[in-house]
């Protein structure tokens, strides 16, 4: 049951993405060429998405465990830190440049054609080792002594 | 042009219902980021078949109404240097975040989460510079 309704949750996040438009990249940099075409899309995209979440988060609080009884999420990390900021920097400029952020790529895998698949290629191979940037961080904090 | 802000509109509601299913019935955040990074870094090994499930909905779903449509077309660059460098700051940077436009975008910042509000500051303000730099200054896109 629980991977049943995983996969429906992810064929009903990549039907929305679909429906939005956000495989398409043009509509993802018309958002952020503020100083181009500017396109509003994605704010509306993102109102859709996070104004029923308000609800449903509240919703979620009351219970102690899921509708199919897994644990509820809790404990969320509540620091904001340097990686927080730089890791947000960098993931922007990757999806500034080519228009493309993680759930559109994956959900366009199936007709986005070689260029696609070499992004999400990159894109794992970049997930691959961030755990190795985040060491390196780390240890240059502790030899900066910050 | 207003046919696409209203169907974005409506393709974000379904984004939201997806994120409220997978919170209430199998309680867990919905970040596409961190579903397919916990597989990669085995940080998610304990719930690796549930998040291969997402991930196969996720695949399987959107080719089937591509159908629907007159024409979809993504207009993705087919520059391979971009798309790799795109594709590794992303990796990197959304895994160093913990998270990306779905998991601290719509789940972080509906919840009032002061890392969702910042990140989604920080990445909006990446991906603004790279574009003006990559499209007005450098003319590389």
């Amino acid at each position: 049951m629980r991977n049943l309704f995983a996969f429906l949750a992810g064929g009903l996040f990549g039907a929305g993405l679909l429906v939005a438009g956000m495989v398409d990249t043009t509509k993802v940099q018309g958002w952020l060429d503020v100083f181009g075409n500017w396109d509003p899309t994605l704010a509306f995209v993102m109102g859709g998405a996070v104004l029923p979440m308000i609800v449903v988060w509240r919703i979620a609080a009351r219970r102690e465990r899921s509708l199919l009884d897994l644990p509820m999420p809790q404990d969320f990390p509540k620091l904001v830190d340097r990686n927080l900021v730089l890791g947000s920097l960098m993931f922007g400029a990757g999806w500034g440049l080519v228009g493309l952020c993680p759930g559109p790529a994956i959900g366009a895998l199936g007709f986005g054609g070689w260029q696609v698949a070499l992004f999400v290629l990159a894109m794992c191979a970049g997930m691959a080792v961030a755990p190795l940037a985040r060491r390196g961080l780390d240890q240059l904090d502790a030899e900066n002594d910050v | 042009m207003h046919q696409d802000w209203i169907w974005g509109a409506v393709g974000g509601l379904m984004i939201g219902a997806a994120a409220a299913l997978y919170l209430l019935a199998n309680g867990r955040v919905l970040g596409a980021s961190g579903i397919l990074g916990g597989l990669i870094d085995r940080s998610g090994r304990n719930s690796t078949v549930e998040r291969l499930s997402f991930l196969a909905g996720l695949i399987a779903i959107p080719p089937l109404l591509v159908p629907l449509y007159a024409v979809v077309d993504t207009h993705v660059t087919s520059n391979p240097v971009l798309l790799i460098v795109a594709g590794l700051l992303v990796g990197i940077g959304t895994r160093l975040a913990n998270g990306c436009t779905s998991g601290h975008g719509v789940c972080g910042m509906s919840r009032f989460s002061l890392r969702g509000f910042v990140a989604t500051v920080f990445y909006l303000l990446g991906g603004g510079l790279m574009l003006v730099l990559a499209r007005h200054v450098l003319e590389v896109i």
